[in-house]
């Protein structure tokens, strides 16, 4: 069964849709690319997964069902802003992960944080941004969660950071989850995915496999989406 | 080892590339036990599915072997490891006349000038 299914998914802000009739269906054991120019939709349809927003039209399904609390035990959900405090120290993020999250693996997270040689006393507000990006990233993947919903996990990060993140995300998902990044920096990104779906202003206008792509059309899926996106005037 | 992962090419036939390449090397030598598939991914900075679908082909051409015991191997039968390294030798020729081709040189031309520079 599919662990997101959209149907005819709506969302407006005011006048043009941000999404417009989506329909879409991803499986667990894969990492899947959203992929669309800035305006795309891309940031809604994470946000509805995650109850964030409700739907105009349509519905969108985590497992069979809307998004509530229940659905937010399997969504592990990285957002494009972080959320956390800027006075929290390293130790009580542990705790709240492990306070809201039954699926929190805290030891593996430490370790991780460890590694990256982050205190347990340190403060957010000492860190640099990478070292944010970083330590964010460490906490949502450490959940043994069914989805990950990852909302722009390499933007503005140096290259050895961005290295970390995609390497953190290939050796900690649980492979019988599915792993969704959106994001518009697709060079970075393509060869970790098995499955790439291209969005623009609110619709879904390809989906295929990255070697499909590759083998069909000899080029990269960052070359096919410059492409695709040549003509539109959102880009 | 080394991945260089170009962005023009299915990323698993790279793969299988690397692997078949890192196996007539040596460098996974013959018999040895291989790391796990999500290591290598891990390490190569790719998919953990695709170099499953790589190591899915690798053990078709016999190459690999999994064993329930031993885990995934790589094969000990040096006349299958040769075959492979001849296959990769014909494709590097292959890559060769056609790289020469493109200059504008046919295949007496293009063999002239490898017995001239070889002669150097």
């Amino acid at each position: 069964m599919a662990i997101l299914e959209c149907r005819a998914l709506t969302k407006h802000y005011g006048g043009a849709p941000a999404l417009d009739g989506v329909d879409l269906s991803i499986e667990p054991g894969g990492i899947v690319g959203l992929l669309g120019p800035n305006g795309s939709g891309k940031t809604t349809l994470l946000k509805l997964a995650n109850g964030l927003l409700t739907p105009d039209g349509g519905e969108i399904l985590i497992d069979g069902r809307a998004p509530s609390v229940e659905t937010k035990r399997i969504v592990s959900y990285l957002p494009e802003r972080t959320y956390f405090s800027d006075w929290m120290r390293v130790e009580q993020l542990l705790d709240l992960f492990s306070d809201f999250y039954a699926d929190f693996d805290r030891a593996a997270a430490e370790d991780m944080l460890a590694r990256m040689g982050l205190e347990p006393k340190q403060r957010i507000k000492e860190m640099s941004k990478g070292m944010r990006e970083k330590m964010q990233l460490i906490l949502v993947m450490s959940r043994r969660a069914k989805l990950y919903l990852l909302d722009e996990p390499i933007g503005g990060v140096d290259p050895a950071t961005r290295d970390y993140i995609l390497h953190t995300i290939i050796s900690n998902y649980n492979p019988e989850a599915a792993v969704v990044i959106s994001t518009h920096l697709i060079a970075d990104v393509e060869n970790v995915l098995d499955e790439v779906i291209f969005l623009n202003t609110g619709r879904v206008v390809l989906r295929s496999t990255v070697d499909a792509i590759r083998s069909e059309q000899g080029k990269s899926v960052d070359a096919v989406f410059r492409e695709v996106f040549r003509c539109s005037e959102n880009y | 080892m080394q991945w260089h992962i170009r962005s023009d090419a299915p990323v698993y036939a790279q793969l299988v590339e690397h692997i078949t390449l890192a196996i007539i090397t040596g460098e996974f030598s013959p018999g040895a036990r291989l790391p796990s598939v999500r290591e290598l991914a891990a390490d190569a900075g790719v998919n953990p599915n695709t170099m499953q679908r790589a190591f899915a082909e690798l053990e078709r051409d016999g190459l690999v072997q999994t064993q329930r015991t031993a885990g995934r191997t790589v094969t000990d039968d040096a006349a299958r490891i040769e075959r492979a390294k001849q296959r990769l030798a014909a494709a590097s020729i292959e890559a060769f006349w056609e790289a020469m081709r493109r200059l504008g040189y046919d295949r007496d031309a293009a063999l002239a000038l490898l017995k001239n520079r070889e002669g150097n």
